[in-house]
């Protein structure tokens, strides 16, 4: 069997299954769509930074842009939502072509040069001179398509698709090639890589999963303001989460989210005046002691981690 | 070898500045298919930076860079690449992470060989990296992370390969048997530029050396008649050893 099919077979389906009836089960429907959404970030921020080297401080920007992609083609053209989500997603891979210049710069320079940009898009977002359009800072309101199982189920199948990408990246020459571009640009070039092209191939992926995230999520919560959706911290899950469980993996960012997203909630119920300190201790551990994330841990003795 | 062949590469009055810095000031060679060039010079006389400029990862800011009769200063290194033109790293350039044979893979996939590239099990037997194909590049050493720059190169199918001090920190022995692999190479029909230090090697194993000084070449021929020229001595000696 191949590489790639094992891969499906055994993570992707088992876990999409369980998402898909989880719900039937389990009365907490928002913290189970929380989940799949920080499940497909995740692993959008696996595609770009495990996969190419560029840290995204600044991903939310496409999620709140496919946030807003959404919102802008319910309130304006009433069109069914489940296309609205796929010209989320769109937004988010226009933002991201608008962005290329930045793969200009490399390590922080790049993740800082992002944060700024995520920035300047929420501020346009939020500008009241676009009330119009956008509803500026007073949030939009989407009561005619709120339907949140529909969302969920939106949500589950984005994930799907998500890792479907990242078991391709997994293995195929292509990934491969990609892995070779954040390992060295130069001798990549010299192996006969479009470092150029791939790299914005890798950004446009991550840029377009993030806005479907994004549209998706505006389908689901159908209320919300710019600072919700351009929120620094799902920029700042995202790549906690996908470091934790260590990227350039099909498992990590999962593992990583089902643990600390799953830590957080649980603090959050319990002791929420302990989280930022568990929180913040847990993420000094990892950075001093398992900077390739949960993953090296079995990498180190030599087991192969898909 | 036969030097009455058409060039494979021709470089005319290459310039290349760095801010006032003149790297390369209007160097000209040529070099065609089955030759080995040796490229000598003391430190910063440019060797380095015209092998950058042939691979692509500078462009030139004047003279011409020719090859096969298609002008190629400036062109991206992919595309050079698939053009056939290929190269080693003074200090070796793996990707890390990957392991030898994912690090060849690349290039086998994405180097567009004109003629059906070597195997990777004939790479990896012939180069003396079997052993360790599986293993991350990171834990090669010096030497294998040497041969494995050229391996990748080799991988790509080249015709014209550039080898930057590929010999630099090898033993006696390796240094006869690469010496040996980049003469077998250059019988099968490769042009090879070789930039390096250790004079015997250049003359071992070169067919003809330009040397340079200060960004352009004071002398072409054979490295015995190279030494015997008092212009060659003086750059290389200083003025008060020229005979």
């Amino acid at each position: 069997m191949p590489s790639s099919l094992k891969h499906l077979l055994f993570i992707v389906a088992p876990l999409i299954v369980l998402l898909a009836v989880l719900p039937g089960v389990y009365q907490n429907h928002l913290l189970l769509f929380n989940f799949v959404i920080f499940l497909v970030l995740a692993q959008g921020v696996n595609i770009i930074y495990g996969f190419t080297g560029y840290l995204p401080f600044g991903y939310v920007g496409f999620f709140g842009a496919g946030a807003y992609g959404f919102a802008i083609m319910v309130m304006h053209f009433q069109t069914p939502a489940v296309l609205a989500v796929l010209v989320g997603g769109l937004v988010g891979v226009a933002l991201g072509l608008l962005l290329t210049p930045l793969l200009r710069l490399s390590g922080a320079y790049f993740a800082i040069a992002n944060l700024a940009a995520s920035l300047a898009v929420l501020h346009f977002v939020a500008n009241p001179a676009l009330e119009n359009i956008t509803k500026g800072p007073y949030g939009v309101s989407l009561t005619g398509t709120f339907n949140p199982n529909m969302a969920y189920a939106a949500a589950v199948v984005v994930l799907a698709l998500t890792l479907g990408a990242v078991v391709f990246l997994k293995n195929s020459r292509f990934g491969l090639a990609l892995q070779a571009v954040r390992e060295d640009a130069v001798s990549a070039s010299m192996a006969g890589v479009n470092v150029v092209k791939m790299r914005v191939i890798a950004w446009l992926a991550s840029a377009l999963v993030a806005g479907l995230a994004g549209g998706v999520y505006a389908w689901y919560v159908s209320v919300f303001y710019p600072d919700n959706v351009f929120s620094g911290d799902f920029s700042i899950f995202a790549i906690v989460f996908a470091l934790f469980g260590g990227v350039a993996t099909i498992c990590g960012p999962i593992v990583g989210v089902i643990i600390l997203y799953g830590i957080y909630n649980l603090i959050g119920f319990t002791t929420p005046q302990y989280f930022q300190l568990i929180y913040g201790l847990l993420i000094m551990g990892l950075v001093l002691f398992l900077p390739a994330g949960l993953v090296s841990l079995a990498t180190r003795r030599g087991w192969h981690v898909p | 070898m036969s030097p009455d062949n058409k060039p494979i590469l021709t470089i005319s009055k290459v310039i290349k500045r760095f801010g006032g810095f003149h790297a390369l000031d209007g160097l000209s060679f040529h070099v065609v298919p089955g030759e080995i060039l040796g490229l000598v010079g003391p430190n910063g006389s440019g060797k380095t930076t015209a092998i950058n400029v042939i691979s692509g990862l500078y462009a030139p800011d004047g003279g011409e860079v020719v090859m096969d009769d298609v002008s190629i200063g400036g062109m991206a290194s992919h595309k050079l690449v698939h053009r056939g033109i290929n190269r080693t790293f003074q200090v070796p350039k793996p990707f890390m992470s990957l392991t030898v044979r994912q690090n060849i893979d690349v290039a086998l996939a994405y180097g567009r060989a004109s003629a059906a590239p070597p195997a990777m099990a004939a790479l990896l037997d012939e180069y003396r990296l079997a052993e360790v194909a599986d293993r991350p590049a990171a834990d090669l050493n010096n030497v294998q992370q040497k041969t494995l720059d050229l391996v990748r190169a080799l991988a790509t199918g080249p015709r014209l390969l550039l080898l930057d001090e590929l010999a630099a920190g090898l033993n006696p022995t390796e240094l006869d048997w690469i010496a040996e692999r980049i003469k077998a190479l250059a019988r099968s029909g490769i042009a090879i530029i070789v930039v390096e230090h250790l004079m015997g090697f250049i003359e071992h194993i070169t067919d003809r050396v330009i040397v340079m000084n200060a960004g352009k070449e004071i002398f072409e021929g054979t490295l015995a008649v190279a030494v015997k020229v008092p212009q060659v001595i003086e750059v290389f000696l200083g003025g008060e050893h020229a005979v």
